[in-house]
């Protein structure tokens, strides 16, 4: 895909809210994967019209490649403003690649308590998984080469107010 | 020349001193630190980082606080940890030191914690892993003689950030038996590092070593006139065994001209913060009114020391 063929990173997320709001009646919790999911889950708290503070999680302490690369440079605290233990929680994220970012975010979450489910949404979907993991909503479903990198970028200015859109390197 | 702390890619391999780091480490340190705060106050009180890795605590001089703290980052990263008191034990019996080390490799040792009562231990220890071709194994000085105690230094730092964010603008003194303090030296490596403007050294002149005005450090003899305006007081504790030397006449004499009253504190900024590495002796260097008062930090200090050291091993056992 051609970068200049990249969907819309703000319409994708009124998109993702759609799918969600169905499920409010669970009262789920949103906890977004830093980076990017931080800045989807935060959106989706304002689309959806949440009261409740999102959670954050940096699961650079939970990583699998650890013994290879080491730890990741610069890691942010992970913030869970709730209580975990019987709530529904609803990971956020922006790609979904390999899973094991996923499979890191659910260990640390758990460190936390026994959450009553957890679901992941997530804008786009590239494939590729190397665990068993699938999102509970997704919008996207895109189709790249293995040596491309999808990731979501802020515009500088206002925190709350950045403009989310793709972005996309070859390796 | 080279830095034994680093690997071949600049990142660090061990914790030998603060000496010669960069601020970018300096700050990645703290700013990992910061993200293991939370860590304690979960459900479970654990990352698995370290999971199937054997941390040794070598402490070949006592220290019940810096084991106790070293102890409990390694558990909470989920490392294996073993104590050894080696005072008791196959040093007592005639071992080398590197003979020591040798034989915790055979026993697949990751990471050595090592306080000695000698300057450059460390760096012995982890010349020593080079040479063997041992770049798995990682060394954390928690105190060498009178040379450094980065550990501390660091979780200084880190409370100094936490209580007054910036560096830059602050005024910081360090005040008592600056000659023998590992502490001090560290410190003041750290604070130059991290651009603190301002660092002063109180104390008798016989309690402070030649030179500090090369590491940038201002001399201050009367007290009063070094507290005044600082934003930062970093009391060190006399060691009880200077009393017996020709240094000191006497704990009183101390503590009338270098203890930190109320009122000599008054004279600091009124929102200044009082730090100590402990252990304190009331009434010889401070005042229980002040040890026990608003602007003290001493008691998060060793807090903060928990996840300063879980980033301190984190990081570097990442790094081989």
């Amino acid at each position: 895909m051609a970068p200049e063929h990249l969907p819309d990173a703000e319409t994708q997320c009124r998109q993702l809210a759609d799918l969600i709001r169905p499920h409010l009646q669970q009262r789920p919790a949103l906890v977004g994967i830093y980076s990017g999911g931080a800045w989807v889950a935060e959106r989706l708290r304002e689309l959806l019209g949440l009261t409740e503070d999102i959670g954050l999680i940096d699961v650079s302490f939970y990583r699998d490649d650890f013994s290879e690369k080491g730890l990741h440079p610069q890691c942010r605290p992970t913030v869970i403003p709730f209580d975990v233990e019987g709530r529904h929680i609803l990971l956020v994220d922006d790609v979904l690649y390999t899973g094991r970012t996923t499979r890191a975010a659910i260990n640390e979450l758990f460190d936390y308590g026994r959450p009553a489910s957890v679901g992941l949404a997530v804008l786009a979907d590239r494939g590729g998984r190397e665990l068993p993991v699938a999102a509970t909503h997704c919008v996207w479903q895109a189709e790249l080469a293995a040596g491309q990198s999808l990731t979501l970028a802020r515009s500088e200015g206002e925190q709350t107010h950045g403009q989310l859109a793709w972005r996309l390197e070859n390796a | 020349m080279h830095n034994p702390q680093l690997n071949s890619d600049g990142k660090l391999s061990h914790l030998l001193s603060i000496e010669g780091l960069p601020k970018a480490i300096l700050t990645q340190i703290l700013d990992t630190a910061a993200s293991f705060m939370g860590v304690s106050s979960r459900e479970v009180k654990k990352v698995p980082l370290l999971r199937g890795k054997s941390v040794f605590n070598l402490f070949f001089e006592n220290s019940t606080r810096t084991r106790t703290t070293f102890e409990i980052a390694a558990k909470r990263l989920s490392a294996d940890v073993i104590n050894l008191d080696i005072n008791k034990s196959s040093t007592a019996k005639g071992e080398t030191l590197l003979d020591t080390i040798d034989n915790l490799c055979a026993m697949d040792a990751n990471l050595f914690v090592v306080r000695h009562a000698s300057s450059g231990a460390p760096y012995l220890i982890a010349d020593h892993l080079r040479r063997i071709g041992r770049n798995d194994i990682h060394v954390v000085n928690a105190g060498d003689g009178r040379h450094a105690h980065p550990t501390q230094g660091l979780l200084d730092m880190y409370t100094i950030r936490h209580y007054k964010q910036d560096f830059t603008q602050l005024r910081v003194a360090i005040v008592g038996d600056i000659l023998h303090s590992r502490v001090a030296r560290s410190d003041i490596h750290a604070l130059t590092t991290l651009g603190v403007p301002e660092v002063r050294a109180i104390g008798p002149e016989t309690l402070l070593p030649k030179h500090l005005d090369k590491l940038g450090v201002q001399v201050f003899h009367d007290m009063e006139e070094g507290l005044k305006d600082c934003d930062v007081v970093i009391m060190l504790r006399l060691q009880n065994e200077r009393m017996n030397g020709a240094l000191l006449p006497s704990a009183g004499e101390y503590f009338r001209h270098y203890g930190l009253t109320p009122q000599k504190l008054a004279l600091a900024k009124p929102d200044a913060i009082v730090m100590h590495p402990g252990p304190m002796n009331r009434g010889v260097e401070i005042h229980s009114a002040v040890a026990d008062g608003p602007q003290a930090v001493i008691l998060p200090q060793v807090t903060f020391g928990i996840a300063v050291r879980m980033a301190v091993m984190s990081i570097v056992a990442g790094n081989s």
